[in-house]
């Protein structure tokens, strides 16, 4: 299959500000304006996005060996200005254990746990990047495409997914179908994150696939909050005694898009 | 290349600044390790340098009041690995992509993703770009940064982000179709 021929400039600019989710509102509502009318932009958006998951797909990431933390640890703690290693207040002990500089840390993360209020699962959108459930969703999510673990049920209709869910979990997650809105949906499934229960509504978007984390909270209703972890994008909110994170290797205004319509 | 500590400069953050330092960037040592992976095409090098630059971090830190640790020492990192690569490696630094080399090719990537050993083809396809392409996909993609945390990282214009990863994805798009299609023609002359 050969690309089309035909140019268009913004294949090879705003296209990608589009993918990353870095245009604001009004550019990237023009460009989805644009998208109906240039299939060049169509299919290098579609193709853009499987390179992405194969990125993703394939765990390019390599973490650091050990020894670099030690030897980093080591210079920290255990060097005077002169050079010589000293006795320091902060020895260097096992990784689990509990050193006394690490003590503002705990003060401060006990500071924030108290102001956000004891939960279970903490809210994703608490500092980006290293949270720990921001991580687990994205496991989940990765863990769910393995062939075979996306769904439970698999059923188009809600009418069958919604009272599959019931007798399983002790809430009622918001199951709607958006076929109409290029939302399909595909099915759920039920996930442990952190220990936890939790639903998922499986969605597809073109070739790709959403899914919507659920659980409930007793915490207050909160506007959408949006991030990206190892490329995936991903948003988080809560509304009516339940917080749902939606998660994919679609663009971010097509996660807002399906959020919108799940929130309404 | 020994980590090279240097003692005279080490030690000088009191209790207080060490623990920041702890809580600000340690947690950013894969990401630093990672992007040394990628722009040196290795684990080893990448070892020496994440390590050096690491311990510059930790020596400069008082000079760091910013809010994205994160940027802040990757920044560090990939200076670091540039001028190792000066030191080292020039022709990393001269080769200029050839865009003769790679035509546009027919494969398109969604094929190729289904084709498998998606990691040794990718590793492959990234390595043989540019360290300057290499790294805004690394970051972005890998790393998950902004674009603003990419123009920090790099010094380079927020406004050039975003055709710098168009041009880099064109690259790895290219890269990994001529890979395709080599593989393809030796499976034909196989048969």
């Amino acid at each position: 299959m050969r690309r089309p021929n035909v140019s268009c400039e913004l294949t090879h600019s705003i296209l990608h500000g589009y993918l990353d989710g870095e245009l604001d509102a009004a550019r990237a509502a023009d460009f989805e304006q644009h998208l109906l009318s240039c299939p060049q932009c169509v299919a290098e958006v579609e193709e853009q996005e499987n390179l992405r998951s194969a990125i993703q797909r394939a765990g390019l990431r390599e973490r650091a060996p050990e020894k670099i933390r030690r030897n980093l640890q080591a210079a920290i703690s255990g060097t005077s200005t002169t050079g010589e290693p000293v006795k320091t207040v902060t020895p260097i002990r096992a990784k689990s254990s509990i050193r006394p500089t690490w003590w503002l840390t705990l003060a401060a993360a006990a500071v924030f746990v108290i102001v956000l209020g004891s939960r279970m699962l903490p809210n994703l959108t608490q500092g980006r990047g290293g949270n720990e459930m921001t991580a687990a969703i994205v496991d989940a999510h990765l863990r769910s495409l393995q062939p075979g673990h996306l769904e439970d049920v698999i059923s188009t209709d809600q009418h069958t997914v919604k009272p599959w869910f019931d007798g399983r979990i002790d809430f009622a997650p918001p199951v709607q179908d958006f076929v109409s809105d290029g939302f399909p949906l595909q099915g759920g499934r039920l996930d442990v994150v952190q220990g936890k229960t939790v639903a998922v509504l499986v969605y597809g978007r073109r070739k790709h696939i959403i899914n919507v984390f659920i659980w409930p909270t007793n915490e207050q209703d909160t506007a959408p909050q949006q991030g990206s972890q190892l490329g995936y994008n991903w948003v988080d909110w809560r509304k009516g005694g339940m917080e749902l994170v939606a998660i994919s290797d679609v663009s971010a205004p097509d996660l807002t898009a399906l959020q919108k319509l799940i929130a309404q | 290349m020994s980590p090279g500590v240097e003692g005279s400069d080490l030690g000088v953050l009191d209790l207080q600044e060490r623990a920041r330092f702890e809580q600000l960037v340690l947690p950013h040592v894969d990401a630093a390790f990672n992007l040394a992976r990628w722009v040196l095409r290795g684990r080893n090098d990448a070892e020496d340098v994440a390590q050096e630059a690491l311990l510059r971090a930790y020596r400069f830190f008082r000079g760091f009041n910013g809010a994205d640790a994160r940027a802040w020492l990757l920044q560090i990192v990939r200076n670091a690995c540039y001028s190792w690569l000066e030191k080292n490696r020039p022709m990393d630094l001269s080769t200029e992509f050839d865009e003769q080399l790679y035509p546009q090719s027919s494969a398109t990537p969604e094929a190729l993703a289904i084709a498998g050993d998606d990691k040794q083809r990718l590793t492959a396809a990234l390595e043989t770009l540019p360290p300057r392409f290499r790294e805004v996909l690394v970051l972005r993609e890998l790393e998950g940064c902004s674009y603003k945390e990419i123009a920090s990282i790099t010094s380079m214009p927020i406004g050039s982000v975003m055709s710098a990863l168009s041009r880099a994805r064109q690259r790895l798009q290219q890269s990994l179709t001529q890979g395709a299609s080599a593989k393809n023609a030796e499976a034909q002359r196989e048969l």
